[in-house]
């Protein structure tokens, strides 16, 4: 079983739980914010919107939520999760990943299809694409810029925890692809072990054709792989 | 800073964006103030201020719990740096 994550302000939980069950064919279903018994599950995905009105940064106060304590565990056992969006942001803020995102260097709201490049394989979410595979999906975020020092950027690098760049059609990395002035066109990152991952652009708003690109299934069908193995 | 024997106190806990992380909020800022003719401005850093009322023993007390506060959810240590500056609250002054 895959549990959707509802926080007060989600707003992206439900697209989530739609593109799993009905797209991808994997059995998924809300986990409140308040639950800490999380036995059951075998991957979680974190949704995009505004948890808590993204009240003093987003996804500060999402971290203490009682179901984050139980989900840090999880991350430490090795469990898969996925934080889309505001997902990615709480889990920046509870340190399940590194560093932060910041408000998009145009200071305006994104909202648009945007290409990203897979660069890393080794981990729960893009192991079923290939290297240097180009997804087109959509953003909609107004702090997406993702930050870190100079210094964990390198050490990212080195570990192989930069998993996807925002690029061109034709998967250039240019500064004209990289709308919120993430560092070093940054889309994606991993922890350490690969476990966890977080990412802005939407992969489970593009698992239908019908909704304008299906590219999202390359991540979001890695849940299959998920379930029914402990952790 | 004044030790008194009350025991209310105002923290004020300022927080910016560190050195090297961009701050678009700051830069369109400043652009605006270009616009209305202050050329002399050359940076402008946004940032904000908690005044948190809190109980304590002292002053170094207030001042402590305030840093722990600042340190776990009132700054993001990754982009922002903080101070905190600590000062009486009389019971007559609300």
């Amino acid at each position: 079983m895959i549990g959707v994550i509802t926080f007060p302000g989600s707003n992206g939980d439900h697209d989530a739980l739609h593109s799993l069950i009905d797209d991808i064919g994997a059995p998924a279903e809300y986990v409140d914010y308040r639950q800490t018994d999380l036995a059951r599950y075998d991957a979680f995905v974190l949704p995009g919107g505004f948890s808590y009105g993204d009240a003093l940064r987003c996804g500060a106060i999402a971290r203490f939520a009682p179901v984050m304590a139980p989900l840090a565990e999880f991350a430490e056992r090795g469990g898969p999760i996925l934080g889309i969006c505001n997902g990615f942001q709480v889990l920046t803020e509870a340190h399940l990943l590194p560093g932060a995102l910041l408000r998009n260097e145009t200071l305006k709201f994104h909202c648009f299809w945007t290409h990203i490049k897979i660069e890393q394989l080794d981990n729960a979410w893009t192991a079923g694409c290939k290297a240097g595979e180009i997804l087109r999906l959509p953003v909609a975020h107004g702090e997406g810029a993702f930050f870190a020092d100079d210094d964990t950027l390198d050490q990212l690098e080195a570990n192989g925890q930069i998993v996807a760049r925002y690029c061109e059609p034709d998967g250039t990395i240019t500064p004209g692809a990289n709308a919120n002035g993430s560092a070093r066109s940054i889309a994606a990152v991993s922890n350490r072990q690969g476990n966890v991952l977080g990412l802005m652009p939407h992969p489970e708003r593009a698992t239908n054709e019908l909704v304008g690109g299906a590219d999202g299934v390359k991540i979001m069908s890695s849940a299959l792989n998920f379930l029914n193995v402990a952790v | 800073m004044t030790i008194t024997n009350s025991s209310k106190w105002l923290a004020s806990v300022t927080v910016f964006p560190k050195t090297g992380v961009n701050d678009p909020e700051g830069e369109a800022i400043l652009g605006g103030l270009g616009q209305l003719g202050y050329s002399e401005v050359s940076r402008v850093r946004a940032g904000r201020i908690f005044r948190v009322q809190l109980t304590a023993d002292s002053a170094e007390a207030a001042l402590t719990r305030a840093n722990r506060m600042a340190e776990q959810l009132l700054s993001n240590p990754v982009i922002e740096q903080f101070s905190v500056e600590v000062e009486p609250i009389s019971d007559q002054v609300k």
